[in-house]
Protein backbone atom coordinates (compact mmCIF):
# COMPACT_ATOMS: atom_id res chain seq x y z
CA UNK A 1 0.00 0.00 0.00
CA UNK A 2 1.28 3.42 -0.93
CA UNK A 3 1.59 6.08 1.76
CA UNK A 4 0.07 8.71 -0.50
CA UNK A 5 -1.72 8.34 -3.81
CA UNK A 6 -2.95 11.36 -5.76
CA UNK A 7 -4.77 10.75 -9.04
CA UNK A 8 -6.06 13.36 -11.51
CA UNK A 9 -6.35 16.07 -8.88
CA UNK A 10 -7.97 19.37 -9.98
CA UNK A 11 -8.24 22.36 -7.61
CA UNK A 12 -9.75 25.79 -8.32
CA UNK A 13 -9.33 28.77 -6.00
CA UNK A 14 -11.66 31.74 -6.41
CA UNK A 15 -12.76 30.39 -9.82
CA UNK A 16 -9.21 30.15 -11.17
CA UNK A 17 -7.64 26.80 -11.94
CA UNK A 18 -4.65 26.29 -9.62
CA UNK A 19 -3.92 22.58 -10.00
CA UNK A 20 -4.76 20.43 -13.01
CA UNK A 21 -4.56 16.66 -13.38
CA UNK A 22 -1.95 16.21 -10.64
CA UNK A 23 -0.75 12.64 -10.26
CA UNK A 24 1.71 11.91 -7.47
CA UNK A 25 2.67 8.86 -5.45
CA UNK A 26 4.70 8.65 -2.31
CA UNK A 27 6.12 5.59 -0.61
CA UNK A 28 7.43 5.34 2.91
CA UNK A 29 11.14 5.94 3.10
CA UNK A 30 11.06 8.62 0.42
CA UNK A 31 11.99 12.29 0.88
CA UNK A 32 10.42 14.13 -2.02
CA UNK A 33 11.04 17.78 -2.83
CA UNK A 34 8.19 19.71 -4.44
CA UNK A 35 9.69 22.57 -6.45
CA UNK A 36 7.98 25.36 -8.29
CA UNK A 37 7.77 29.16 -8.51
CA UNK A 38 5.46 31.32 -6.39
CA UNK A 39 1.84 30.59 -7.26
CA UNK A 40 2.67 27.17 -8.71
CA UNK A 41 0.21 25.57 -6.30
CA UNK A 42 2.69 23.95 -3.89
CA UNK A 43 0.89 24.96 -0.69
CA UNK A 44 -2.47 24.30 -2.35
CA UNK A 45 -1.35 20.75 -3.12
CA UNK A 46 -0.39 20.20 0.53
CA UNK A 47 -3.73 21.63 1.67
CA UNK A 48 -5.55 19.36 -0.80
CA UNK A 49 -3.71 16.35 0.65
CA UNK A 50 -4.91 17.44 4.11
CA UNK A 51 -8.45 17.91 2.73
CA UNK A 52 -8.34 21.57 3.80
CA UNK A 53 -9.30 22.84 0.36
CA UNK A 54 -12.14 21.77 -1.89
CA UNK A 55 -11.09 19.74 -4.90
CA UNK A 56 -13.05 19.70 -8.16
CA UNK A 57 -11.77 16.41 -9.47
CA UNK A 58 -9.52 13.48 -8.73
CA UNK A 59 -8.76 11.57 -5.56
CA UNK A 60 -6.33 11.82 -2.65
CA UNK A 61 -5.74 8.53 -0.86
CA UNK A 62 -3.75 8.39 2.36
CA UNK A 63 -2.67 4.95 3.54
CA UNK A 64 -5.45 3.40 1.48
CA UNK A 65 -8.24 5.68 2.73
CA UNK A 66 -9.65 8.96 1.38
CA UNK A 67 -8.13 12.01 3.06
CA UNK A 68 -10.05 14.08 5.61
CA UNK A 69 -8.96 16.69 8.19
CA UNK A 70 -7.83 15.35 11.54
CA UNK A 71 -6.26 12.12 10.32
CA UNK A 72 -3.29 11.34 12.49
CA UNK A 73 -1.45 9.49 9.68
CA UNK A 74 -0.41 12.87 8.31
CA UNK A 75 1.85 15.27 10.18
CA UNK A 76 1.67 18.80 8.85
CA UNK A 77 4.38 21.44 9.26
CA UNK A 78 2.96 24.75 7.99
CA UNK A 79 5.14 27.73 7.10
CA UNK A 80 6.80 29.29 10.14
CA UNK A 81 4.92 32.57 9.85
CA UNK A 82 1.60 30.80 10.49
CA UNK A 83 2.64 30.34 14.13
CA UNK A 84 2.21 33.04 16.81
CA UNK A 85 5.76 33.06 18.15
CA UNK A 86 5.17 35.74 20.82
CA UNK A 87 2.61 33.51 22.57
CA UNK A 88 3.61 32.79 26.22
CA UNK A 89 4.10 29.06 25.83
CA UNK A 90 7.04 26.72 26.38
CA UNK A 91 8.54 24.48 23.72
CA UNK A 92 7.04 21.30 25.18
CA UNK A 93 3.58 22.86 25.56
CA UNK A 94 3.71 24.08 21.95
CA UNK A 95 4.57 20.55 20.83
CA UNK A 96 1.69 19.21 22.94
CA UNK A 97 -0.78 21.38 21.00
CA UNK A 98 -0.12 18.97 18.11
CA UNK A 99 -2.13 16.40 20.04
CA UNK A 100 -5.14 18.68 20.70
CA UNK A 101 -7.22 17.07 17.95
CA UNK A 102 -6.41 13.55 19.14
CA UNK A 103 -7.21 14.38 22.79
CA UNK A 104 -10.65 15.71 22.05
CA UNK A 105 -12.77 17.91 24.31
CA UNK A 106 -12.52 17.66 28.11
CA UNK A 107 -9.51 15.32 28.16
CA UNK A 108 -6.24 16.60 29.55
CA UNK A 109 -2.86 15.32 28.35
CA UNK A 110 -1.87 12.11 30.17
CA UNK A 111 1.30 10.05 30.49
CA UNK A 112 1.05 8.70 26.92
CA UNK A 113 0.73 12.21 25.55
CA UNK A 114 3.71 13.58 27.47
CA UNK A 115 5.75 10.56 26.42
CA UNK A 116 4.88 11.19 22.78
CA UNK A 117 5.92 14.85 23.20
CA UNK A 118 9.17 13.79 24.88
CA UNK A 119 9.96 11.39 22.03
CA UNK A 120 9.23 14.06 19.43
CA UNK A 121 11.50 16.55 21.22
CA UNK A 122 14.27 13.95 21.45
CA UNK A 123 13.91 13.22 17.75
CA UNK A 124 14.53 16.87 16.77
CA UNK A 125 17.15 17.38 19.53
CA UNK A 126 15.23 20.04 21.41
CA UNK A 127 14.97 18.23 24.75
CA UNK A 128 17.44 20.65 26.35
CA UNK A 129 15.20 23.60 25.44
CA UNK A 130 11.88 22.03 26.39
CA UNK A 131 10.98 24.62 29.03
CA UNK A 132 12.09 27.69 27.07
CA UNK A 133 9.42 30.13 25.80
CA UNK A 134 9.04 29.67 22.04
CA UNK A 135 9.60 33.39 21.45
CA UNK A 136 13.25 33.06 22.53
CA UNK A 137 14.19 30.47 19.89
CA UNK A 138 16.22 30.98 16.71
CA UNK A 139 14.74 30.34 13.25
CA UNK A 140 16.19 26.84 12.99
CA UNK A 141 15.01 25.93 16.49
CA UNK A 142 11.53 27.23 15.66
CA UNK A 143 11.40 25.03 12.58
CA UNK A 144 12.33 22.07 14.79
CA UNK A 145 9.49 22.90 17.19
CA UNK A 146 7.02 22.74 14.31
CA UNK A 147 8.47 19.43 13.13
CA UNK A 148 8.27 18.04 16.69
CA UNK A 149 4.65 19.18 16.95
CA UNK A 150 3.85 17.19 13.80
CA UNK A 151 5.83 14.19 15.09
CA UNK A 152 3.87 14.19 18.37
CA UNK A 153 1.17 12.22 16.55
CA UNK A 154 3.69 9.65 15.23
CA UNK A 155 2.56 10.20 11.61
CA UNK A 156 3.48 7.96 8.66
CA UNK A 157 3.48 10.92 6.29
CA UNK A 158 5.09 14.29 6.91
CA UNK A 159 4.17 17.36 4.85
CA UNK A 160 6.60 20.28 5.18
CA UNK A 161 5.77 23.69 3.74
CA UNK A 162 8.88 25.76 2.91
CA UNK A 163 10.92 24.52 5.89
CA UNK A 164 14.09 26.22 4.60
CA UNK A 165 12.60 29.68 4.03
CA UNK A 166 14.65 32.43 5.67
CA UNK A 167 17.26 30.09 7.19
CA UNK A 168 21.02 30.23 6.63
CA UNK A 169 22.93 27.43 4.88
CA UNK A 170 24.29 25.56 7.94
CA UNK A 171 20.78 25.48 9.44
CA UNK A 172 19.32 24.26 6.14
CA UNK A 173 21.90 21.49 6.05
CA UNK A 174 21.10 20.34 9.60
CA UNK A 175 17.37 20.35 8.87
CA UNK A 176 17.88 18.57 5.54
CA UNK A 177 19.75 15.78 7.37
CA UNK A 178 16.94 15.58 9.93
CA UNK A 179 14.27 15.25 7.21
CA UNK A 180 16.29 12.58 5.40
CA UNK A 181 16.65 10.54 8.56
CA UNK A 182 12.94 10.98 9.38
CA UNK A 183 12.18 9.57 5.92
CA UNK A 184 14.57 6.66 6.45
CA UNK A 185 12.55 5.68 9.56
CA UNK A 186 9.72 4.34 7.39
CA UNK A 187 8.00 7.66 6.84
CA UNK A 188 7.04 9.38 3.60
CA UNK A 189 8.19 13.01 3.62
CA UNK A 190 7.02 15.61 1.11
CA UNK A 191 8.41 19.14 1.33
CA UNK A 192 7.86 22.23 -0.74
CA UNK A 193 10.80 24.51 -1.30
CA UNK A 194 12.22 27.29 -3.43
CA UNK A 195 15.67 26.23 -2.51
CA UNK A 196 17.13 24.16 -5.29
CA UNK A 197 20.49 23.46 -3.65
CA UNK A 198 18.99 22.23 -0.38
CA UNK A 199 16.41 20.14 -2.26
CA UNK A 200 18.91 18.43 -4.57
CA UNK A 201 21.20 17.82 -1.65
CA UNK A 202 18.73 16.07 0.63
CA UNK A 203 15.85 14.72 -1.51
CA UNK A 204 15.66 11.27 -3.04
CA UNK A 205 13.18 12.52 -5.65
CA UNK A 206 12.17 15.90 -7.04
CA UNK A 207 8.77 16.89 -8.40
CA UNK A 208 8.57 20.02 -10.56
CA UNK A 209 5.18 21.68 -10.28
CA UNK A 210 3.59 24.60 -12.04
CA UNK A 211 -0.16 24.08 -12.04
CA UNK A 212 0.55 20.58 -13.32
CA UNK A 213 3.36 18.14 -12.70
CA UNK A 214 6.11 19.03 -15.17
CA UNK A 215 8.59 16.37 -14.09
CA UNK A 216 9.03 13.72 -11.42
CA UNK A 217 12.29 11.84 -10.92
CA UNK A 218 15.62 11.50 -9.20
CA UNK A 219 17.69 14.72 -9.18
CA UNK A 220 20.17 13.16 -11.63
CA UNK A 221 17.36 12.43 -14.12
CA UNK A 222 16.22 16.05 -14.29
CA UNK A 223 19.12 17.49 -16.27
CA UNK A 224 16.96 18.55 -19.23
CA UNK A 225 17.00 22.38 -19.18
CA UNK A 226 13.59 22.61 -20.82
CA UNK A 227 11.87 21.10 -17.76
CA UNK A 228 13.26 23.85 -15.57
CA UNK A 229 12.48 26.72 -17.98
CA UNK A 230 8.94 25.37 -18.28
CA UNK A 231 8.46 25.04 -14.52
CA UNK A 232 9.91 28.34 -13.43
CA UNK A 233 9.06 30.35 -16.56
CA UNK A 234 12.64 31.57 -16.92
CA UNK A 235 14.66 32.14 -20.08
CA UNK A 236 17.24 29.70 -21.43
CA UNK A 237 20.02 31.96 -20.13
CA UNK A 238 18.71 32.09 -16.54
CA UNK A 239 21.23 31.58 -13.73
CA UNK A 240 18.84 28.90 -12.46
CA UNK A 241 19.89 26.62 -15.33
CA UNK A 242 23.58 27.08 -14.52
CA UNK A 243 22.73 26.08 -10.97
CA UNK A 244 20.85 22.96 -12.16
CA UNK A 245 23.88 21.92 -14.24
CA UNK A 246 26.21 22.62 -11.36
CA UNK A 247 24.31 20.47 -8.86
CA UNK B 1 -12.31 57.36 54.57
CA UNK B 2 -10.65 54.51 56.41
CA UNK B 3 -10.98 50.87 55.40
CA UNK B 4 -13.02 50.18 58.58
CA UNK B 5 -15.55 52.84 57.63
CA UNK B 6 -15.76 51.33 54.13
CA UNK B 7 -16.42 47.90 55.66
CA UNK B 8 -19.09 49.36 57.94
CA UNK B 9 -20.78 50.95 54.92
CA UNK B 10 -20.62 47.63 53.09
CA UNK B 11 -22.56 46.01 55.95
CA UNK B 12 -25.02 48.87 56.38
CA UNK B 13 -28.49 47.64 55.26
CA UNK B 14 -29.38 51.19 54.10
CA UNK B 15 -26.53 50.98 51.61
CA UNK B 16 -27.49 47.54 50.25
CA UNK B 17 -26.49 48.58 46.72
CA UNK B 18 -22.84 48.86 47.76
CA UNK B 19 -22.04 45.17 48.43
CA UNK B 20 -24.10 44.30 45.34
CA UNK B 21 -22.01 46.65 43.21
CA UNK B 22 -18.82 45.28 44.75
CA UNK B 23 -19.86 41.68 44.01
CA UNK B 24 -20.69 42.54 40.40
CA UNK B 25 -17.49 44.54 39.93
CA UNK B 26 -15.35 41.69 41.29
CA UNK B 27 -17.12 39.03 39.25
CA UNK B 28 -16.87 41.08 36.04
CA UNK B 29 -13.19 41.81 36.57
CA UNK B 30 -12.38 38.16 37.18
CA UNK B 31 -14.27 37.02 34.08
CA UNK B 32 -12.88 39.87 31.95
CA UNK B 33 -9.38 39.14 33.21
CA UNK B 34 -9.54 35.49 32.15
CA UNK B 35 -11.24 36.06 28.80
CA UNK B 36 -9.06 39.13 28.22
CA UNK B 37 -5.96 36.88 28.10
CA UNK B 38 -7.18 35.41 24.80
CA UNK B 39 -8.15 38.87 23.58
CA UNK B 40 -4.68 40.26 24.31
CA UNK B 41 -2.78 37.22 22.97
CA UNK B 42 -4.78 37.08 19.75
CA UNK B 43 -4.53 40.82 19.24
CA UNK B 44 -8.31 41.14 19.07
CA UNK B 45 -8.65 44.19 21.32
CA UNK B 46 -10.56 45.89 18.52
CA UNK B 47 -13.17 43.11 18.59
CA UNK B 48 -13.61 43.73 22.31
CA UNK B 49 -14.14 47.40 21.59
CA UNK B 50 -16.63 46.59 18.82
CA UNK B 51 -18.63 44.25 21.02
CA UNK B 52 -18.67 46.79 23.84
CA UNK B 53 -20.21 49.34 21.51
CA UNK B 54 -22.44 46.81 19.81
CA UNK B 55 -24.32 45.96 23.00
CA UNK B 56 -25.57 49.55 23.12
CA UNK B 57 -28.62 49.17 20.81
CA UNK B 58 -29.71 46.14 22.85
CA UNK B 59 -29.46 48.13 26.06
CA UNK B 60 -31.36 50.98 24.43
CA UNK B 61 -34.19 48.67 23.37
CA UNK B 62 -34.27 47.08 26.83
CA UNK B 63 -34.38 50.57 28.38
CA UNK B 64 -37.23 51.70 26.14
CA UNK B 65 -39.16 48.47 26.81
CA UNK B 66 -38.23 48.46 30.54
CA UNK B 67 -36.64 45.00 30.15
CA UNK B 68 -33.41 43.55 31.54
CA UNK B 69 -30.45 45.61 30.38
CA UNK B 70 -28.06 42.66 30.73
CA UNK B 71 -30.25 40.45 28.57
CA UNK B 72 -30.83 43.14 25.93
CA UNK B 73 -27.12 43.88 25.75
CA UNK B 74 -26.25 40.19 25.49
CA UNK B 75 -28.61 39.64 22.56
CA UNK B 76 -27.31 42.65 20.62
CA UNK B 77 -23.68 41.89 21.40
CA UNK B 78 -23.89 38.23 20.41
CA UNK B 79 -25.74 39.15 17.20
CA UNK B 80 -23.00 41.61 16.26
CA UNK B 81 -20.23 39.16 17.15
CA UNK B 82 -21.83 36.56 14.86
CA UNK B 83 -22.19 39.11 12.05
CA UNK B 84 -18.50 40.03 12.38
CA UNK B 85 -17.46 36.36 12.35
CA UNK B 86 -19.56 35.60 9.27
CA UNK B 87 -18.63 38.74 7.32
CA UNK B 88 -14.93 38.36 8.04
CA UNK B 89 -14.91 35.01 6.21
CA UNK B 90 -14.92 37.15 3.07
CA UNK B 91 -11.25 38.02 2.67
CA UNK B 92 -11.77 40.94 0.29
CA UNK B 93 -12.50 43.36 3.13
CA UNK B 94 -10.18 42.91 6.10
CA UNK B 95 -11.55 41.96 9.49
CA UNK B 96 -10.70 45.29 11.14
CA UNK B 97 -12.72 47.18 8.53
CA UNK B 98 -15.70 44.85 9.06
CA UNK B 99 -15.42 45.42 12.79
CA UNK B 100 -15.20 49.16 12.23
CA UNK B 101 -18.39 49.12 10.15
CA UNK B 102 -20.42 47.16 12.70
CA UNK B 103 -19.01 48.95 15.75
CA UNK B 104 -20.15 52.39 14.62
CA UNK B 105 -23.31 51.10 12.95
CA UNK B 106 -24.51 49.39 16.11
CA UNK B 107 -23.65 52.35 18.31
CA UNK B 108 -25.51 54.71 15.94
CA UNK B 109 -28.55 52.42 16.04
CA UNK B 110 -28.43 52.52 19.84
CA UNK B 111 -28.35 56.31 19.89
CA UNK B 112 -31.31 56.57 17.51
CA UNK B 113 -33.33 54.07 19.56
CA UNK B 114 -32.60 55.62 22.94
CA UNK B 115 -33.39 59.13 21.68
CA UNK B 116 -36.99 57.89 21.30
CA UNK B 117 -37.25 57.46 25.06
CA UNK B 118 -38.13 60.62 27.02
CA UNK B 119 -35.50 61.87 29.46
CA UNK B 120 -32.77 59.71 28.05
CA UNK B 121 -29.82 62.02 28.70
CA UNK B 122 -29.31 60.92 32.30
CA UNK B 123 -29.62 57.22 31.51
CA UNK B 124 -27.25 57.63 28.60
CA UNK B 125 -24.56 58.85 30.92
CA UNK B 126 -25.18 55.83 33.16
CA UNK B 127 -24.74 53.41 30.24
CA UNK B 128 -21.62 55.09 29.00
CA UNK B 129 -19.78 55.57 32.27
CA UNK B 130 -21.34 53.06 34.66
CA UNK B 131 -23.01 53.43 38.02
CA UNK B 132 -23.21 51.47 41.24
CA UNK B 133 -26.76 52.40 42.18
CA UNK B 134 -30.02 51.06 40.83
CA UNK B 135 -28.82 47.54 40.05
CA UNK B 136 -31.77 45.14 40.46
CA UNK B 137 -31.21 41.90 42.46
CA UNK B 138 -32.09 39.92 39.35
CA UNK B 139 -29.03 41.35 37.55
CA UNK B 140 -26.77 40.22 40.38
CA UNK B 141 -27.88 36.61 39.84
CA UNK B 142 -27.59 36.94 36.07
CA UNK B 143 -24.04 38.30 36.37
CA UNK B 144 -22.88 35.62 38.79
CA UNK B 145 -24.56 32.85 36.77
CA UNK B 146 -23.22 34.10 33.43
CA UNK B 147 -19.77 34.57 34.95
CA UNK B 148 -19.64 30.97 36.17
CA UNK B 149 -20.82 29.69 32.77
CA UNK B 150 -18.12 31.72 30.99
CA UNK B 151 -15.37 30.48 33.32
CA UNK B 152 -16.62 26.90 32.90
CA UNK B 153 -16.54 27.14 29.10
CA UNK B 154 -13.02 28.58 29.21
CA UNK B 155 -11.92 25.64 31.35
CA UNK B 156 -13.44 23.15 28.90
CA UNK B 157 -12.21 24.75 25.68
CA UNK B 158 -8.87 26.15 26.87
CA UNK B 159 -6.59 23.81 24.95
CA UNK B 160 -8.61 24.27 21.75
CA UNK B 161 -8.49 28.07 22.12
CA UNK B 162 -4.72 27.90 22.63
CA UNK B 163 -4.25 25.72 19.54
CA UNK B 164 -6.29 28.13 17.39
CA UNK B 165 -4.50 31.20 18.84
CA UNK B 166 -1.14 29.60 18.07
CA UNK B 167 -1.71 28.33 14.55
CA UNK B 168 -5.03 28.36 12.70
CA UNK B 169 -3.77 26.38 9.73
CA UNK B 170 -2.46 23.55 11.89
CA UNK B 171 -5.69 23.57 13.92
CA UNK B 172 -7.71 23.07 10.74
CA UNK B 173 -5.40 20.25 9.72
CA UNK B 174 -5.99 18.61 13.11
CA UNK B 175 -9.71 18.69 12.39
CA UNK B 176 -10.60 21.33 14.98
CA UNK B 177 -13.76 23.35 14.16
CA UNK B 178 -11.86 26.65 13.92
CA UNK B 179 -14.83 28.73 12.75
CA UNK B 180 -17.03 27.54 15.62
CA UNK B 181 -14.27 28.02 18.18
CA UNK B 182 -13.95 31.62 16.92
CA UNK B 183 -17.69 32.10 17.35
CA UNK B 184 -17.64 30.70 20.89
CA UNK B 185 -14.71 32.96 21.80
CA UNK B 186 -16.48 36.03 20.36
CA UNK B 187 -19.61 35.14 22.33
CA UNK B 188 -17.59 34.69 25.53
CA UNK B 189 -15.97 38.10 25.01
CA UNK B 190 -19.43 39.58 24.44
CA UNK B 191 -20.86 38.06 27.61
CA UNK B 192 -17.86 39.18 29.66
CA UNK B 193 -18.41 42.70 28.35
CA UNK B 194 -22.15 42.66 28.97
CA UNK B 195 -21.94 41.58 32.60
CA UNK B 196 -19.38 44.33 33.24
CA UNK B 197 -21.43 47.12 31.70
CA UNK B 198 -23.47 47.98 34.81
CA UNK B 199 -20.65 49.17 36.99
CA UNK B 200 -17.94 50.08 34.51
CA UNK B 201 -19.97 51.50 31.65
CA UNK B 202 -19.94 51.04 27.93
CA UNK B 203 -16.90 53.13 27.10
CA UNK B 204 -14.60 51.91 29.86
CA UNK B 205 -15.40 48.19 29.78
CA UNK B 206 -12.64 47.59 27.25
CA UNK B 207 -10.12 48.50 29.94
CA UNK B 208 -11.32 45.66 32.16
CA UNK B 209 -10.83 43.24 29.27
CA UNK B 210 -7.42 44.46 28.08
CA UNK B 211 -5.53 46.17 30.91
CA UNK B 212 -5.29 43.37 33.53
CA UNK B 213 -4.42 40.77 30.86
CA UNK B 214 -1.81 43.06 29.27
CA UNK B 215 -0.26 43.78 32.68
CA UNK B 216 -0.19 40.04 33.43
CA UNK B 217 1.51 39.38 30.08
CA UNK B 218 4.28 41.81 31.05
CA UNK B 219 4.83 39.94 34.30
CA UNK B 220 5.14 36.39 32.97
CA UNK B 221 6.05 34.21 29.99
CA UNK B 222 3.76 31.41 31.14
CA UNK B 223 0.18 31.25 29.98
CA UNK B 224 -1.12 29.50 33.11
CA UNK B 225 0.39 32.15 35.37
CA UNK B 226 -0.91 34.91 33.10
CA UNK B 227 -4.46 33.55 33.29
CA UNK B 228 -4.28 33.53 37.10
CA UNK B 229 -2.62 36.93 37.41
CA UNK B 230 -5.02 38.78 35.11
CA UNK B 231 -8.17 38.10 37.16
CA UNK B 232 -6.26 38.83 40.39
CA UNK B 233 -5.14 42.20 39.00
CA UNK B 234 -8.66 42.89 37.70
CA UNK B 235 -10.37 41.86 40.94
CA UNK B 236 -7.96 43.87 43.11
CA UNK B 237 -8.43 46.92 40.88
CA UNK B 238 -12.20 46.54 41.29
CA UNK B 239 -12.03 46.43 45.10
CA UNK B 240 -9.50 49.25 45.42
CA UNK B 241 -11.29 51.28 42.74
CA UNK B 242 -14.66 50.96 44.41
CA UNK B 243 -13.16 51.88 47.79
CA UNK B 244 -11.49 55.00 46.35
CA UNK B 245 -14.61 55.92 44.41
CA UNK B 246 -16.74 55.61 47.56
CA UNK B 247 -14.24 57.55 49.68
CA UNK B 248 -13.59 60.44 47.30
CA UNK B 249 -16.94 60.43 45.51
CA UNK B 250 -15.41 59.81 42.08
CA UNK B 251 -17.14 57.90 39.23
CA UNK B 252 -16.77 54.18 39.97
CA UNK B 253 -16.00 52.95 36.43
CA UNK B 254 -13.35 55.56 35.84
CA UNK B 255 -11.72 54.96 39.23
CA UNK B 256 -11.51 51.19 38.75
CA UNK B 257 -9.98 51.66 35.30
CA UNK B 258 -7.45 54.17 36.63
CA UNK B 259 -6.35 51.70 39.32
CA UNK B 260 -5.94 48.96 36.69
CA UNK B 261 -4.00 51.37 34.48
CA UNK B 262 -1.69 52.19 37.39
CA UNK B 263 -1.03 48.45 37.85
CA UNK B 264 -0.23 48.16 34.13
CA UNK B 265 2.22 51.06 34.28
CA UNK B 266 3.87 49.58 37.37
CA UNK B 267 4.21 46.22 35.57
CA UNK B 268 5.68 47.98 32.56
CA UNK B 269 8.33 49.56 34.74
CA UNK B 270 9.31 46.72 37.07
CA UNK B 271 8.32 43.44 35.35
CA UNK B 272 10.96 40.78 36.17
CA UNK B 273 12.36 40.28 32.65
CA UNK B 274 10.63 42.73 30.33
CA UNK B 275 10.25 45.78 32.59
CA UNK B 276 11.86 49.05 31.55
CA UNK B 277 13.73 49.54 34.84
CA UNK B 278 14.61 45.88 35.44
CA UNK B 279 15.92 45.52 31.89
CA UNK B 280 18.35 48.37 32.39
CA UNK B 281 19.64 46.87 35.62
CA UNK B 282 19.75 43.39 34.11
CA UNK B 283 22.19 44.13 31.25
CA UNK B 284 25.02 41.89 32.52
CA UNK B 285 22.60 38.96 32.63
CA UNK B 286 21.75 39.56 28.99
CA UNK B 287 25.39 39.51 27.98
CA UNK B 288 25.84 36.21 29.76
CA UNK B 289 22.82 34.85 27.91
CA UNK B 290 24.25 35.93 24.57
CA UNK B 291 27.53 34.10 25.09
CA UNK B 292 25.72 31.07 26.43
CA UNK B 293 23.91 30.27 23.18
CA UNK B 294 25.05 27.94 20.43
CA UNK B 295 28.28 28.65 18.51
CA UNK B 296 26.41 29.29 15.23
CA UNK B 297 23.57 31.70 15.94
CA UNK B 298 20.45 30.28 14.39
CA UNK B 299 22.03 26.90 13.72
CA UNK B 300 19.34 25.18 15.73
CA UNK B 301 21.83 23.31 17.88
CA UNK B 302 20.58 22.70 21.41
CA UNK B 303 21.82 25.16 23.94
CA UNK B 304 24.67 23.76 26.07
CA UNK B 305 22.92 24.76 29.29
Amino acid sequence: MRALDIEGLDVDLGGRPVLRDVRLHLDRGELVGLLGPNGAGKTTLLRAILALTRTCGGTVTVEGKPSRPGRSEIGYVPQRHEFTWDFPISVEQAVMTGRTGRLGLLRRPGVTDWRAVGDALDRVQLTGLRRRPVGELSGGQRQRVLVARALALAPRILLLDEPFAGLDLPTQELLGDLFASLASEDRAVLMTTHDLVAAVDSCSRLVLLNGRIIADGRPADLQNAELWTKTFGVSATSPLLKLVKAV
Amino acid sequence: MSITEFLTDLLNPDLAFLPKALAIAIMSSIVCGVVGCYVVLRGMAFIGDAVAHAVFPGIAVAFVLQGSLVLGGAVAGVATALLIAVFSQNRRVKEDSIIGVFLVGAFALGIVIISQAPGYAGSLQQFLFGSITGIPDRDLYVVVGAGLVILGLVLVLHKEFVAVCLDREMSRAMGLPVFWLDIVLYVLVTLAVVISLQTIGNILVLALLITPAAAARLLTDRLGVMMLLAPVIGGTSAVVGLYLSWSYDTPVGGTIVLVATAVFLAAWLVAPRHGVLTRRRGRPVERELATGTSPHPGSGLPDPR
